[in-house]
């Protein structure tokens, strides 16, 4: 680290930085990070203040709405128009407003995205760190898991899983939004079947820690386990796996859109990027913005979020030489 | 060597087990198959029974079968043994059984009589041999048996998928080996942030995307276009113009994805590895920079490329789910989500299971193939 820090300030050599510093003086340093961070502030306003953009008279009830009813209005006598200063994005097959509906399928796949992205590595590292200090058969049982899983494409395991659970779920109520059950579903699924590399990245890193001086330190301190596991062995880890969380969020994002896209994730009225682009290819020729606007929307996501994972890995590891 | 071989079989054995019962576990889930048959006409209880039975499906599914019961608490009844939760007692009785689902999927049941009429006695003997000895059952759906119906589609998905394949080893070879000998070049920015959208795009953004640009507006355009769906046009038949001309756009969508990251990865193992003293020992003894590249850096830099190759290979038999539900191509994806919606459970297992069994065979063989190639590994 001392070397790193003279490297990084030669001009001001005087002020020492702590390691935390140093990193977010290279995060902020790497151009690429900071375009895919601007680009997700961007997103970030699009699906929070978009919402003033959503509203409108909806024919089926008779009165003007606002919010995510605008966004479920079915007006059927408008439906397939192509974009136009009323409905900027167009309309989709039952005469929905796609642009509210991009607005309000944003937040849910960012929902889905974050809470699986923190579930695949809660679960990941919970049984990398199991596996890793336990060893024996606790390790040996662990990774065979984890290498089953891994040996079936992880589509195949997410379409199985949305089978699994059709329709088992009844509507849940969130931040005073009523939500298909499935999104729940689906948010269990994908962290279900992608802890697999966070848990080998944790287990690998553990196993070199667990030898260090400060381990044998605080054991014959009379430690408990859980108290070397969690105040010893997981903070040191915690730069992977602040990397894996940050692509896995872009990786929960793809995977939901890869199986609403095949009919099988969330379901019913609620909008997710994903299940706005169901079908939408029957009609590639009349209605291109039936799948151009969600699907370029999962694009800029998905991009925004890999540049910050590449900045926070560079920034992170001191040692990594990569330069892209 | 042949040690080592034998012991990584011997390891990959109780691993194709554990897969097998995860997938078998996961698969009594995923749907009543009986439920889907008779699509109009709801089948009598009394058929449903019968056609269950006839299909192995009354069975238990694993070794231990357990059944639970619920009971309501009434004054009268004062069962002795089980649970309470709430008001419902719950009497759960568990069961060893040798005779289940899961053994007559993995070693059939031709040594024993089956019980076709429901009297609890056997009597027609079975015909099912089981995976251990190449059957894969029978379709749920079609009644033709999963080894066929792989065996038809398995050539068109490896038509796609070996074409991609080339395809990516050749063109991140190339891209890779390129911007790495011209590093931070405006050439080589360009590749680094078209790479970044590359592997950031969804392969469905991607197909759609292309199909709009290739074939719809190049027809409106006058110009020529290409087919979006299928293998072939019923119009012109199966020539292999024809299926050239549809596999362009699927071919594309896959390959692009791919060369992005794997060019990337050629791109810093070919100059890490332009970075070594063997290297610079070559350039001072004044070999021309051409030769240095091709015999000295090139080599190294792509073994671990075989790995990440080999480690591919496995996945070509799946298929492409989402590429080639878009294309409607008639392979291993478009049969494993068609049969999915169905429950044909016969159908998954048999997919799922022959790719499990490529994935670990294929691995055994990188291992070996690598410590060939590469000296410095030695397999003890």
């Amino acid at each position: 680290m001392a070397v790193s820090s003279i490297k990084t300030n030669v001009s001001s050599a005087k002020v020492s930085l702590s390691p935390s510093a140093l990193a977010v003086r290279r995060f902020r340093k790497h151009r690429m990070a900071m375009v895919g961070l601007g680009l997700l502030i961007l997103l970030a306003l699009y699906i929070t203040a978009g919402v003033v953009f959503s509203h409108g008279y909806c024919a089926p009830i008779g009165q003007d709405v606002s919010g995510e009813s605008y966004a479920n209005c079915n007006d059927t006598s408008l439906k397939l128009r192509s974009p136009s200063a009323e409905h900027p994005f167009g309309t989709d097959v039952i005469g929905r407003d796609i642009l509210a509906r991009t607005v309000y399928g944003g937040q849910i796949s960012l929902l889905i995205g974050l809470s699986a992205a923190i579930m695949e590595v809660a679960l990941g590292a919970l049984i990398g760190l199991i596996a890793a200090y336990y060893g024996g058969w606790v390790d040996n049982l662990l990774m065979r898991i984890a290498e089953a899983m891994l040996t079936i494409p992880n589509l195949f395991l997410l379409i199985i899983g949305a089978r699994f659970f059709t329709n088992a779920i009844p509507n849940i109520n969130l931040f005073g939004r009523e939500l298909t059950g499935n999104v729940i579903i689906i948010i269990l699924i994908i962290g279900f079947t992608s802890w697999m590399y966070v848990a080998r990245i944790v287990r690998a890193n553990v196993l070199s820690l667990r030898e260090q001086d400060y381990v044998s330190a605080s054991r014959a301190l009379g430690a408990s386990d859980s108290r070397i596991i969690f105040g010893h062995l997981l903070p040191n880890t915690i730069a992977p796996l602040i990397v894996s969380a940050t692509l896995g969020v872009a990786g929960a994002i793809i995977s939901e859109a890869y199986v609403s896209f095949l009919g099988l994730g969330v379901q019913g009225a609620t909008a997710t990027w994903g299940n706005m682009l169901e079908g939408a290819y029957r009609y590639l020729e009349t209605a291109p913005w039936l799948w151009f606007f969600p699907g370029t929307l999962i694009l800029f996501t998905v991009l925004g979020i890999n540049f910050i994972g590449d900045g926070l890995r560079d920034a992170l590891d001191p040692r990594s030489t990569r330069h892209i | 060597m042949t040690n080592y071989i034998l012991r990584r079989i011997a390891q990959a054995i109780p691993l194709l087990l554990i897969i097998s019962i995860i997938l078998f576990t996961l698969m009594q889930a995923i749907g009543d198959p009986i439920a889907t048959l008779g699509a109009r006409i709801p089948p009598k209880p009394e058929d449903k029974e019968r056609l269950r039975r006839q299909l192995g499906l009354d069975l238990p599914v694993f070794f231990i079968d357990c059944k639970t019961e619920k009971l309501s608490l009434s004054p009268g009844n004062k069962p002795s043994l089980g649970t309470k939760v709430g008001n419902i007692l719950t009497n759960t009785d568990c069961q060893f059984s040798l005779y289940n689902q899961y053994l007559v999927w993995l070693v059939g049941n031709d040594w024993r009589m089956v019980d076709m009429d429901g009297d609890g006695l056997g009597d027609v003997p079975g015909k099912r041999l089981g995976v251990l000895r190449g059957d894969l059952g029978t379709s749920l759906v079609t009644r033709r048996p999963v080894v066929e119906m792989i065996a038809d589609r398995l050539p068109n998905t490896l038509i796609l998928m070996v074409t991609v394949e080339i395809i990516i080893i050749l063109l991140s070879l190339a891209l890779g080996l390129y911007s790495a000998l011209r590093p931070y070049s405006a050439f080589d920015n360009i590749a680094t942030g078209l790479s970044f959208v590359g592997f950031s795009m969804p392969v469905f953004w991607l197909a759609l995307s292309l199909m709009y640009l290739f074939a719809v507006n190049f027809r409106r355009w006058g110009l020529p276009y290409l087919p979006t769906v299928g293998m072939f046009d019923p119009a012109v038949g199966k020539t292999p113009a024809e299926l050239i001309k549809h596999m362009i756009l699927p071919v594309a969508t896959l390959s692009i994805i791919s060369i992005a990251g794997y060019s990337r990865f050629v791109r810093s193992s070919v100059l890490e590895t332009l970075g070594q003293d063997y290297v610079r020992t070559a350039r001072a003894k004044g070999l021309r920079g051409i030769i240095v590249v091709m015999r000295h850096a090139l080599p190294n830099a792509v073994l671990p490329f075989i790995t990440l190759i080999g480690l591919d290979i496995p996945f070509l038999l799946a298929g492409a789910v989402v590429t080639e539900s878009i294309f409607a191509w008639p392979g291993m994806g478009r049969l494993f989500i068609d049969h999915t919606e169905r429950s044909d459970f016969p159908i998954l297992m048999g997919i799922l299971m022959l790719i499990a069994v490529a994935v670990v065979f294929f691995q055994i063989v990188t291992d070996v193939v690598y410590s060939f190639v590469d000296p410095r590994i030695r397999l003890d």
